[in-house]
């Protein structure tokens, strides 16, 4: 591993960490405009960020070591995650450290650790949001490891870097699996992220919560901990959408000579899923609980069936 | 007989008849109570070595010995080659730790515990090695049997409860079903077998069998119902969930890391070393079957209320996924498919060892909690981790490895298991590259559903406020029960962060276990970095992921401790701003476990009591059933009834029918004979 390398390897996970606000300020705002309103600009979720910070946090008498250790592991899994998907790069980084199951995995960790803060008060919120943000994984995981299943098939690979290089190799030809895994992936990504239909990031009525049933007793440093790691992971989330599905334009080594272009572009196909995302959430409803194992058995279908026409097209 | 003896299995004799001689010993438990607890750790000791033993035999050529023991023709042949090694360290660490958790084991009924166990536990173990180490089906049988009578008498330690009476009985019943198919099928083996000079039963007569395709298949059907039974494979899991919660946990601990590896052990014993080449059809079977077995063992799991029938369910799902594998390793065999079926051998023998880790360690920490609580409902436990904080400690680390979460040990084998799905992509026939695929989308699920299962299972034990008020009083696990736990722990970090070590380990084995058909098999690596078929095609380096996270952990720690000085401030919980705090506010076990139930419902059965609004003493019960005892047990018990009923009407207590009986036999056997 040379220093260019290790450098953009540096550079990514800082992009992810610095960056993942912007991507969810991004997609509030443009919420904010298919809702006619005008919006609180791009940089709310850092201002949010700074007022959390500063503020003294409150924490329950009996608060054990873990509930206070959570919010900095989910962080540090959620920053490796974000650092071994190729960006602005493909050149080989952590991504021979973590391949795509390892990523899932990394998403399980995350998951594991938030519903057993939540449970350590002992509070009623806390226990049904870890036990609903169970049940929402533990049916998406499957979903997710079909989706990522494809294209390591295609290019007979489970590291992202290789399928990455694999992919934008060939021309932007389609391929129809990857067409059914694409939709099944957004669908994944909505229920991982807590997203509408499956959960609503706004919402303030504790009973219909789910992902943040489970920060309602962190408060100060730790929720802003857990707020900027709720941003990482949507970032990620797109990041890998991006490397598998629109992956052109990722350079396929390392080198600073395409830095910049890659770098517009990356961020100019975020934008776009930004918006996508925002455009989602506001024509969809959020659904009832017990929709849910209906919605991501449909996209853990979707994703076998991609699989499946990938042995029978050989494409 | 060519006899090639060597250390490894020297000691490992030794080994054994220390432990067949200390056994009588035990008996004096009420007189000396302190010398038979005393043995607990030079027993440790003696498996720490057997495992050491264990890792010279990898390296070794096989060893063979002959003892004139056993009836006048039949002397006991004993050998020790790479398989037996493995499972020899597998057996070793395990049981290590158990003993040393045995030191400081005190039932809560206060018996003896000296007495009830050292006895038992020690014919136990000798039987084990002895399993490990047999070459013949005399001595196999023999061990075979005299391990599941001495784990009988520990599972019924606590005899004086009819529960506890009738899971062991169904646990001998079970066992024994399991070993008669296995005899039968030695028996068809050995019809067949080369009749040398004092090659007798030897596994090596058995070897050089010349069966046909049929019988071979029928050998195939019975080991699998034989092993399996042992094993826990559907339908035979049933003693599970039965004899895990009633055993002393220790014993619980040793049944679901050591005993139920038995069977596994069994069927790499005879479907990769005795059998000739496998068919096709048997690595589905076994592979279906154990897809099957792990997706229902993890849907059970989750629903149980019992701490320890939990993680029996649990190791019926593990069992599941481990079956899965070796049959995935025989379907890529019987397709030529070396270096994949290597790879499948590497996930199966990796997956044992993790399983017997931190399954031993939670069934250990159970143990402990029900020690300090003598509760073993789920639902009335809770906040432990502030009563028992090393518990919970080691606790986390079984519970994180049995989820398959990177950096810990069972993520790497279930790694190992989806990239051998995922190599399965150049089979000849289509509806098995079609169909193999989908077995890692069940193994995802299976994956899934056990990170819920643990987080139900950890979070509403040690979590959240304590649900009786008795648990105020709970202490944490004594020294040597926390040693036992520690080195289990310890393993399972180990294992996770080491792979390569263990791929180097494990080599040898799946080399002998291919035999003929060895490839240059792994991909194994130098360095951390695993990347077992290429590095082009999958590479995992679990120590970058543990040193990164820990680095951007510390990072940030220090960052924010740095930039914002403000000190925590402890308030009461918020709560939303709802004034009153009860436990009873927090999920039950049933609660959290409901949408499981929800979802699944067809493949549980469930029986509900719900109040009505006008109950003055409103009630609420929710029984979840194994399907399988209405599905298949009660129907065969009813069959078996009217089938002994109309037997029944034979019976007339007449001394001239039964002369009549004896008449026409005879005249019927005439007939025939004739």
């Amino acid at each position: 591993m040379n220093r260019a390398t290790l450098g953009l390897q540096g550079l990514q996970l800082i992009l992810c960490v610095a960056a993942a606000p912007l991507l969810i300020g991004w997609v509030g705002l443009c919420r904010a405009w298919f809702a006619n309103r005008s919006g609180a600009g791009v940089l709310q979720p850092y201002r949010v960020l700074k007022k959390l910070f500063a503020k003294t946090p409150v924490v329950a008498h009996d608060a054990s070591p873990l509930f206070l250790a959570t919010p900095y592991i989910i962080f540090a899994a959620t920053a490796l995650a974000g650092a071994s998907v190729p960006m602005i790069s493909a050149a080989r980084p952590l991504t021979d450290a973590a391949d795509v199951i390892t990523l899932a995995g990394l998403f399980i960790l995350t998951r594991i650790f938030t519903a057993l803060a939540a449970m350590d008060i002992g509070t009623a919120f806390g226990s049904m949001g870890a036990r609903r943000e169970m049940l929402v994984g533990f049916l998406a995981e499957p979903a997710l490891l079909m989706v990522l299943f494809t294209p390591a098939l295609i290019s007979h690979s489970t590291s992202l870097t290789v399928i990455v290089q694999h992919l934008t190799a060939s021309s932007p030809i389609l391929y129809p699996s990857m067409a059914f895994a694409a939709a099944a992936y957004v669908m994944v990504l909505l229920a991982e992220n807590g997203r509408i239909p499956i959960d609503n990031p706004g919402t303030h009525l504790e009973l219909t919560m789910i992902h943040e049933a489970l920060n309602l007793e962190y408060s100060g440093r730790y929720l802003a901990l857990i707020e900027w790691t709720t941003a990482m992971k949507l970032f990620v989330y797109m990041s890998i959408g991006v490397a598998l599905f629109i992956p052109w334009g990722i350079p396929r080594h390392g080198g600073l000579a395409h830095l910049p272009w890659a770098l517009v572009l990356f961020c100019a196909k975020l934008c776009i899923g930004g918006i996508a995302l925002a455009f989602l959430e506001t024509i969809l409803a959020k659904m009832r609980l017990f929709r849910v194992p209906e919605f991501l058995g449909t996209a853990f279908m979707l994703a076998v069936l991609g699989l499946l026409l990938r042995f029978l097209l050989r494409r | 007989m060519s006899m090639s003896v060597g250390v490894p299995l020297e000691l490992a004799t030794g080994i054994l008849v220390l432990w067949f001689l200390w056994a009588p010993v035990s008996l004096l438990g009420t007189r000396f109570p302190h010398l038979v607890r005393g043995f607990f750790p030079i027993s440790a000791g003696a498996a720490f070595t057997l495992s050491i033993a264990g890792f010279m035999a990898l390296t070794h050529a096989p060893m063979t010995m002959t003892l004139p023991l056993g009836l006048p023709s039949l002397p006991f042949h004993l050998r020790l080659d790479p398989l037996s090694g493995f499972f020899l360290i597998l057996f070793g660490a395990t049981t290590c730790a158990i003993a040393l958790y045995l030191t400081g084991y005190r039932h809560r009924e206060g018996y003896p515990v000296e007495l009830r166990i050292g006895f038992s536990f020690h014919i136990l173990l000798a039987s084990i090695v002895l399993i490990f180490l047999a070459d013949d089906v005399y001595v196999f049988m023999l061990s075979w049997e005299l391990m599941a009578v001495s784990s009988y008498f520990l599972v019924v330690t606590d005899h004086h409860t009819e529960v506890v009476r009738k899971a062991g009985f169904l646990y001998l019943l079970i066992e024994h079903i399991g070993a008669l198919a296995i005899m039968v099928a030695f028996a068809i083996m050995r019809a067949h077998a080369s009749q040398g000079v004092g090659m007798g039963y030897t596994f090596h007569a058995l070897h050089k069998a010349t069966l046909s395709v049929d019988q071979a298949g029928l050998v195939f059907f019975l080991m699998l119902l034989g092993f399996g039974a042992k094993a826990g494979l559907l339908p035979l899991h049933v003693w599970l969930p039965e004899a895990h919660p009633v055993a002393p946990s220790p014993v619980s601990a040793l049944l679901s890391s050591v005993l139920l590896k038995l069977g596994i052990y069994g069927l790499l014993r005879v479907l990769f070393d005795l059998l000739p080449a496998p068919m096709g059809w048997w690595g589905l079977v076994a592979l279906v079957l154990g897809l099957v077995t792990a997706l229902f063992g993890a849907i059970a799991s989750a629903v149980q209320n019992d701490m320890k029938r939990l993680l029996a369910y649990s190791s019926v799902e593990n069992i599941g996924l481990i079956t899965a594998g070796l049959g995935l390793a025989l379907l890529f065999m019987a397709h030529d498919m070396r270096t994949l079926a290597a790879l499948a051998l590497a996930a199966t023998l990796y997956h044992c060892i993790n399983h017997a880790f931190f399954k031993g360690l939670l069934f250990l920490g159970a143990g402990s909690v029900l020690h300090a609580t003598g509760e073993r409902h789920i639902g009335r436990l809770g906040g432990l981790i502030r009563r028992m904080p090393l518990t919970a400690l080691l606790m986390l680390v079984g519970t994180l490895a049995l989820a398959g979460v990177p950096p810990l040990n069972g993520f790497v084998s279930e790694w190992l298991l989806l990239q051998a799905f995922l190599g399965a992509t150049a089979f000849s026939q289509p509806y098995l590259n079609m169909g193999v695929p989908l077995g890692a989308a069940l193994i995802a699920l299976v994956a899934g559903l056990a990170a819920y299962v643990m987080v139900k299972f950890y979070g509403i034990i040690f979590l959240g406020r304590p649900r009786e008020s008795t648990l105020q009083n709970a202490v944490d696990a004594g020294p040597w029960e926390r040693a036992g736990m520690a080195v289990l722990a310890a393993l399972c970090v180990a294992l996770g962060l080491l792979p390569t070590t263990v791929m180097h380990l494990l080599h040898p084995t799946i080399a002998f276990l291919m035999g003929a058909h060895a490839p240059q098999a792994l991909h194994l690596t130098p360095g951390l970095l695993i990347a077992p078929l290429a590095v082009r095609d999958a590479t995992y380096l679990p120590m970058a992921v543990l040193g990164v996270m820990t680095l951007i952990g510390v990072v940030a720690f220090v960052a924010v401790r740095r930039l914002f000085l403000r000190r925590m401030r402890r308030a009461r919980p918020w709560n939303c701003g709802y004034p009153v705090l009860s436990a009873q506010m927090q999920d039950s076990a049933e609660g959290f476990g409901q949408p499981i139930q929800h979802i699944f419902a067809t493949f549980l059965r469930l029986r509900r009591v719900v109040p009505v609004p006008e109950d003055a003493a409103p009630f609420y019960e929710s029984v979840v059933e194994d399907p399988l005892w209405y599905v298949l047990y009660l129907p065969i018990m009813r069959a078996v009834g009217k089938v002994s009923v109309a037997a029944g009407l034979l019976r007339h207590r007449k001394i001239a029918i039964y002369l009549l009986y004896s008449f026409v036999t005879l005249i019927a056997l005439l007939v025939f004979a004739s």
